[in-house]
């Protein structure tokens, strides 16, 4: 059974190393401050003990006052997994740091998020719309977004 | 000019476009390759042609209407596809499926994998160049398990037979016994095709070593699935994290060794054995009982999201559900298989030749509908 | 043997030119008529053979709505394809490509023209006709090398590229092949070939007839070696941007050189129109049926063969096969020109299956990976 660690200890870990970065601490996820983003995941996948190897998916949320990022991690060799989230507030140009220098597998899904959330992934090699053409107007998941 | 400079050639790259219309590329998938000669120096994947904005179009439906458009996403299998979503649901809303249910579901899912994995075997086979041979008789295998599903639920590729809180509707009389038939014949059906296809030369030239796939990549790409575990990575969901009712029951999780095409048809044609093995014990002690939880038809789970996943046939299938406490979901995110399986492709199929890059691709095994949902 | 003779000279179609009215002319002009209905009616009922077969083979029906058994399929088949619009890319070269089937379609015919149906019953009884086939087979080549770069398509002149290499390398083993007969036989003429054969080549050949088959196989581009149009990577190659009576052409040319290869092999190693019984003609026909059956079996058992493994398979494995079987029937036919056969039949097949053997330990095929 895969588990799935608890948001506190995992919170009270980061927020050792890595002082100011937590924004909230739900039961199983954080909320990080999306500019300590990689510095957290880079912990996340490189600690012994937590060694998140595995990149489940990353998906984002349009709640009208802010997007929020969500990012699944697994670890296969201790078989849990882990929540993380970063939120971005600015509606107009959303920018959040790319993992992919830390997992590939989020390559496409961020060009997705891109596509169809309209936010901006730094550090991406190719962030391009991935289902919709080039020159389309607006991101069609965006709770704002009609027709 | 010496000797060296005359044999070594000038050549130019040049750009070749493989679909979107093209008859290898199980549906509307373009790969844009660099090719030198015949040598793939580069491709860039572009989807999107399929894409009919199923996460969008979640958000205006009622919970169980989501049902029949997941059947859209990997129209291959979509019976997993129906699971995977009602799991999440359930976790979602806290719902309890009752026992004969868990035990169907697994039947039907198992059944699905075979079904999948029937065509993701012929159509690799056929990628390679096969004429449509191999894909044929996997065909007909696959038929059978149709006409079964045909019997529970009277629909033979969109099924929306899982339902939230168990399933549309309990098994005919005859269903059991037509599938211990159907298991007979086709644990026999694997092995002799299975003796069949290994035992030919080019096959294993064509397969061996082509395409190889390293574990760390693997992980690090996110692959899942029968690719996944080709690479030799031990991770099935079923054991990693079982769900329904998978950890009642003794299967093994086949992996590879070197990661290359020849592995992962290895591994779907253990996965088949294994399925058969799971179907075996699950129809032995189907318990009775109801096949549905009382469930509201407009369910309106309390506020919070749930993630839930299966082993889908082609990999981890999750789905992410954000609920506002109102009868459609706020947010449905789908992790779809197909796309994260494509992730590595690029490197597979650098410096191999396009007769491989047909081959590989056809290994990965995607459906578009998954793909571009 | 004394009885065939006899009741060929009996045969009226046993044509000596000059003893016809009006000299060569009138043989010529019957012959050419012949060929050609031979060869539409022969590619029709091989188009048949191939789409019911291929249908039994893989758990499947097959043509069989048009007449009787679907016997009228290739008819249907070929009303439709000429009755299409004939469509030609905007950038292509337009001479090239309308010129192509034509040049694709000639040669393919004119290979008939040595063969024999029985005994003088031929065109032109050329003393060099083996090697006349040799040569002409190879112009096919021009014709679809003009399709795959008159198309401007990218998969056309991949397919055309692919087709050429594969000729080249495969026209060695093949002439290898060939040249074994022709020592056994002692002429280059098809119809001495086919009078030296009291007993089939294929028993004094066997290691020959398996080149020569293999390599005929990838010359027509028979599946497990039809790289050239390998419909999985590259839609329908050569003559992908083909369509209409233009198509209806290469789709003739590639049956017509299946039935030429078939012929060549029944004169060359399953002794031609011989046979008790039956008249010379017919057991022409029905043996080029049974080659052309063997055709299908494998393009229906087979996945196809990477270009690299393809090029291997010609000058790693057939060709010195092809060097060491010319080398031992010269030793026989100089040593014992005049040993029992059927000790020659026991000692060739022996030595075949020990070359194979021995050899397939030998041929390694890389992983055809390049580092780019």
């Amino acid at each position: 059974m895969t588990v799935a660690l608890s948001g506190k200890d995992i919170a009270g870990q980061l927020e050792e190393k890595f002082p100011g970065s937590i924004e909230e601490t739900g039961q199983e996820c954080v909320v990080v401050k999306s500019d300590s983003l990689l510095a957290v995941a880079e912990y996340l996948k490189n600690t012994g003990s937590l060694a998140f190897d595995y990149f489940n998916y990353v998906t984002a949320v349009d709640y009208y006052s802010y997007f929020e990022v969500v990012y699944q991690l697994a670890s296969i060799k201790h078989n849990h997994s882990f929540v993380i989230k970063t939120r971005c507030y600015d509606r107009e140009n959303p920018t959040v740091p790319s993992v992919i220098g830390l997992w590939q597998g989020a390559n496409f899904q961020e060009r997705e998020i891109y596509d169809l959330m309209g936010i901006k992934f730094e550090g991406h090699p190719n962030l391009k719309r991935l289902f919709l053409w080039e020159g389309f107007q607006g991101h069609p998941l965006r709770k704002d977004y009609l027709q | 000019m010496t000797t060296t400079e005359m044999m070594t050639l000038k050549t130019e790259p040049f750009m070749l476009n493989f679909g979107p219309v093209h008859p290898s590329t199980h549906g509307v998938y373009r790969m844009r390759a660099t090719l030198d000669g015949e040598v793939i120096l580069d491709i860039e994947p572009v989807v999107g042609y399929l894409h009919r904005g199923i996460e969008k179009l979640t958000e205006e439906r009622t919970y169980s209407g989501i049902i029949p458009l997941t059947d859209r996403l990997d129209y291959i299998s979509p019976m997993s596809n129906n699971l995977g979503y009602c799991l999440a649901v359930e976790k979602l809303a806290g719902i309890k499926v009752p026992e004969r249910a868990e035990y169907l579901r697994v039947i039907i899912a198992e059944l699905q994998r075979l079904a999948n994995h029937c065509i993701a075997v012929g159509s690799f086979l056929n990628d390679t160049g096969a004429y449509y041979t191999p894909f044929m008789y996997a065909f007909r295998e696959r038929e059978k398990i149709i006409d079964l599903f045909d019997m529970v639920c009277g629909q033979r590729l969109t099924y929306s037979y899982m339902r939230i809180g168990g399933v549309s509707q309990d098994i005919p009389d005859e269903f059991l016994p037509a599938l211990n038939k159907l298991v007979e014949q086709l644990s026999r059906w694997v092995d002799e095709y299975d003796f069949l296809l290994m035992q030919n030369e080019i096959l294993l030239a064509r397969t061996k070593g082509v395409g190889i796939l390293p574990r760390e990549t693997a992980i690090n790409c996110g692959i899942s699935g029968p690719v996944a575990r080709g690479s030799g990575v031990n991770w099935d969901l079923r054991k990693a994290d079982p769900y329904s009712v998978y950890d009642r029951f003794e299967f093994d999780i086949p992996q590879g060794e070197n990661g290359d095409c020849y592995d992962r048809y290895r591994v779907r044609v253990e996965e088949m054995r294994q399925s058969l093995r799971i179907i075996k014990q699950a129809m032995n002690d189907v318990p009775a009982g109801p096949v549905r939880a009382d469930v509201p038809h407009l369910i309106r789970p309390p506020k919070g999201e749930a993630y839930a996943h299966v082993e889908a046939p082609k990999g981890e299938l999750g789905y992410y559900l954000v609920s506002d406490n109102s009868i459609a979901p706020y947010r449905c995110h789908i992790r779809p298989t197909s796309l994260i399986n494509l992730t590595a492709l690029r490197e597979m199929v650098k410096g191999w030749k396009v007769a491989d890059l047909i081959a590989i691709f056809g290994s990965i095994d995607i459906t578009m509908g998954e793909v571009d949902r | 043997m004394a009885t065939p003779d006899l009741l060929i000279r009996t045969l009226p179609m046993q044509a000596v030119p000059p003893d016809w009215p009006g000299g060569y002319w009138w043989h010529w002009l019957f012959f050419t008529v012949v060929l050609i209905a031979f060869v539409l009616t022969m590619v029709m009922a091989v188009i048949y053979v191939e789409r019911r077969g291929l249908g039994r083979m893989q758990s499947r029906l097959g043509p069989n709505r048009t007449g009787p058994f679907g016997l009228l399929q290739p008819v249907a088949d070929a009303v439709k394809v000429l009755l299409k619009e004939n469509i030609v890319p905007d950038k292509a070269d337009k001479l090239v490509h309308w010129l192509a089937p034509v040049i694709a379609f000639a040669p393919v015919l004119m290979i008939f023209a040595v063969v024999p149906f029985q005994n003088g019953a031929l065109l032109a009884d050329l003393n060099i006709g083996i090697l006349y086939v040799v040569a002409i087979s190879s112009v096919a080549t021009v014709g679809v090398f003009m399709a795959g770069w008159g198309s401007s398509n990218k998969y056309s002149l991949l397919g055309a590229m692919r087709n050429v290499a594969a000729v080249v390398s495969y026209e060695m083993p093949l002439v290898l092949a060939v040249v074994g007969v022709v020592l056994v036989a002692g002429s280059l003429s098809m119809n001495q070939i086919v009078l030296a054969q009291d007993l089939p080549f294929i028993l004094f050949q066997p290691l020959g007839f398996l080149i020569f088959f293999a390599a005929g196989c990838a010359e027509i581009n028979r599946s497990p070696f039809d790289l050239m149009e390998a419909d999985q990577e590259l839609v329908a190659g050569f003559h992908t941007e083909y369509s209409g009576m233009k198509f209806a052409m290469f789709y003739l040319v590639e049956y017509a050189e299946a039935i030429a290869i078939a012929a060549i092999i029944t004169t060359l190693f399953l002794g031609g129109w011989r046979g008790p019984l039956l008249p010379p003609w017919l057991w022409f026909i029905v043996k080029i049926f049974v080659v052309f059956f063997i055709m299908v079996w494998t393009r229906s058992t087979f996945p196809r063969v990477r270009i690299d493994q393809l090029m291997a398979f010609a000058w790693k494995f057939l060709f010195p096969l092809a060097l060491i079987n010319l080398f031992i029937t010269a030793i026989q036919v100089l040593i014992w020109p005049d040993a029992l056969p059927w000790i020659l039949i026991i000692v060739n097949f022996a030595i075949m299956g020990i070359l194979i053997l021995l050899w397939s330990k030998l041929f390694k095929l890389g992983w055809g990976r390049l580092e780019v």
